[in-house]
């Protein structure tokens, strides 16, 4: 109990740290460093509470996609010379305090939220999926993943698709002056128009350059 | 105090939620920050969702956990392919200078 409270301390601090550095690091390369370790502690602590199989799709999902995704967009835009000025700009800065101020209200909210909250007494009756210790997570999450819930899954499946086909869509673009492979033209060519069989009598050459 | 109940990690979930919050609102550097930031909030939800999962003992958090984690990732690809066309049209994604959009 101690090393799971040691662990979790150790964790939650190296999250939070790297969210703060996330939203003050003057680079955005370091943002998406600190993006990536909050990603991998938050990961770690999912593990240890027993979510095995989230704790690995995040890693794999996140750092190993989306994160490089940020990092390779943030490479190709040359952002890095266009700094940070987050506490620099004096002449309309209002918005920072109250931007704190907003944010600290919301922390505040939900801290009372989670402070006063109880279980409900009916609510561990209706309860209708539990978590069966004789099964590992990945094995109880595929039984209700691909069972209850498959209509949500290939619908997710469709968001991944929409989404891919909306980002190749957006990003793509036509350029005059470049020279592609055209496979139509390609593949509808004959042999008649292809090659041309010339009868060369001996003795005479060929005049090839007509 | 060492004793790590679902208050904890509530907690946790909270202040990353309002860091995300936080830099939605603080920062001019670029909109990729922002973008970031809301995989943060994004992130304290999993969170969220994940404790009450294992502490009630119950298995549809982490199944939800799943599909938000689908919708983050087809956000973030959408995101950053919006970024970039806007990038190539203007020459720049910081926050104060994005302005084409009058009203």
């Amino acid at each position: 109990m101690i090393a799971h409270a040691i662990f979790f301390y150790i964790f939650s601090f190296i999250a939070v740290f790297a969210s703060i550095m996330l939203t003050v690091s003057k680079n955005t390369v370091h943002s998406v460093f600190f993006l990536i370790l909050d990603f991998i502690s938050v990961s770690c602590l999912f593990i240890m509470i027993g979510a095995e199989f989230l704790g690995m799709i995040m890693l794999i999902v996140y750092v190993g996609a989306v994160a490089v995704l940020f990092l390779f967009v943030v490479m190709m835009l040359n952002v890095v010379e266009q700094k940070n000025t987050l506490f620099k700009s004096s002449s309309d800065s209002t918005y920072i305090p109250i931007g704190l101020l907003i944010s600290l209200i919301i922390f505040f909210e939900i801290i009372i939220v989670i402070g006063g909250w109880k279980y409900k007494p009916d609510l561990l009756n209706s309860i209708s999926m539990n978590i069966s210790s004789e099964l590992t997570n990945t094995h109880a999450l595929g039984y209700v993943l691909y069972t209850d819930y498959i209509h949500l899954f290939q619908l997710s499946g469709m968001i991944l698709l929409v989404a891919m086909i909306g980002a190749i869509v957006l990003t793509f673009r036509k350029r005059s002056g470049l020279k592609r492979q055209s496979y139509f033209k390609q593949i509808s060519r004959e042999r008649a128009e292809g090659v041309d069989l010339i009868h060369v009598e001996s003795k005479k050459g060929v005049k090839i350059d007509v | 105090m060492f004793e790590i109940g679902l208050g904890h990690y509530l907690t946790l979930g909270a202040i990353i939620f309002t860091i995300g919050i936080a830099g939605i609102f603080l920062n001019r550097k670029n909109i990729i920050v922002i973008l970031m930031s809301i995989e943060l909030i994004l992130l304290a939800v999993n969170i969220n969702l994940v404790s009450f999962s294992i502490f009630i003992n119950d298995l549809a958090g982490q199944i939800f956990t799943l599909f938000i984690l689908t919708v983050a990732a087809a956000e973030a690809a959408i995101g950053l392919a919006i970024i970039v066309v806007y990038y190539r049209n203007s020459g720049t994604i910081r926050v104060e200078e994005i302005d084409k959009l009058k009203g």
